[in-house]
């Protein structure tokens, strides 16, 4: 499933809306999310899961092509923790559905 | 103070202009749609954020790490996030200051 699909399941339970505030309301969405976890703060969604940012500590790296070491620096990355009820659902429904992009 | 569910649906109220319920309904089947699309073995993938995919693990053997007795894990479907480039490349920006 990807985003426009999303959006396309999204409008037509939500019948009442236009499609383009449908489509306004998910990016709106987000760009919260993307712009929480780039202030450093998390995002808990009950059932759903948690994001958080994981530390990478500054480290030795190489340049794949060259061959050469290049220091990188210590960064965060995002982090997404399902929630019990995901897991739950996903556990329960994998002898029914293959995975499928 | 983590985000929450409340604060998604206060932003669409403001930004807008959908009332309370709408909101809330909105939110409530965003985060519903992902999760019946990824029980439904379909991985699903948001541009400028990342992509939420299945992995089938097979049993392995596992350990209680307080007794030290052997437990097997059993084989299960697991979710993973893998973040977008844009996405990485905003939090990477992030100092650390909390």
């Amino acid at each position: 499933m990807t985003k426009s699909e999303l959006i396309e399941a999204l409008a037509g339970q939500l019948p009442h809306l236009a499609f383009k505030d449908v489509e306004l309301a998910v990016n709106c969405v987000i760009e919260q999310m993307s712009e929480t976890l780039s202030a450093g703060d998390r995002i808990e969604i009950r059932g759903f899961g948690s994001f958080s940012l994981h530390h990478r500590a500054p480290r030795m790296g190489r340049n794949p092509k060259t061959g050469e070491a290049v220091s990188l620096t210590a960064k965060y990355v995002p982090h997404f923790k399902p929630g019990k009820e995901l897991r739950d659902r996903v556990d329960a429904s994998r002898d029914s559905f293959k995975i499928i992009d | 103070m983590a985000l929450t569910k409340a604060d998604f649906a206060e932003r669409l109220f403001d930004e807008l202009g959908l009332n309370k319920r709408e909101a809330k309904e909105m939110i409530e089947l965003f985060f519903e749609e992902i999760k019946s699309s990824l029980e439904k073995g379909e991985q699903v993938k948001i541009s400028g954020f990342g992509k939420f995919e299945l992995r089938d693990k097979s049993s392995r053997p596992g350990r209680n790490p307080k007794t030290g007795e052997e437990i097997p894990i059993s084989a299960r479907r697991v979710v993973t996030f893998r973040s977008g480039q844009k996405l990485k490349a905003r939090v990477e920006q992030y100092a650390g200051a909390k």
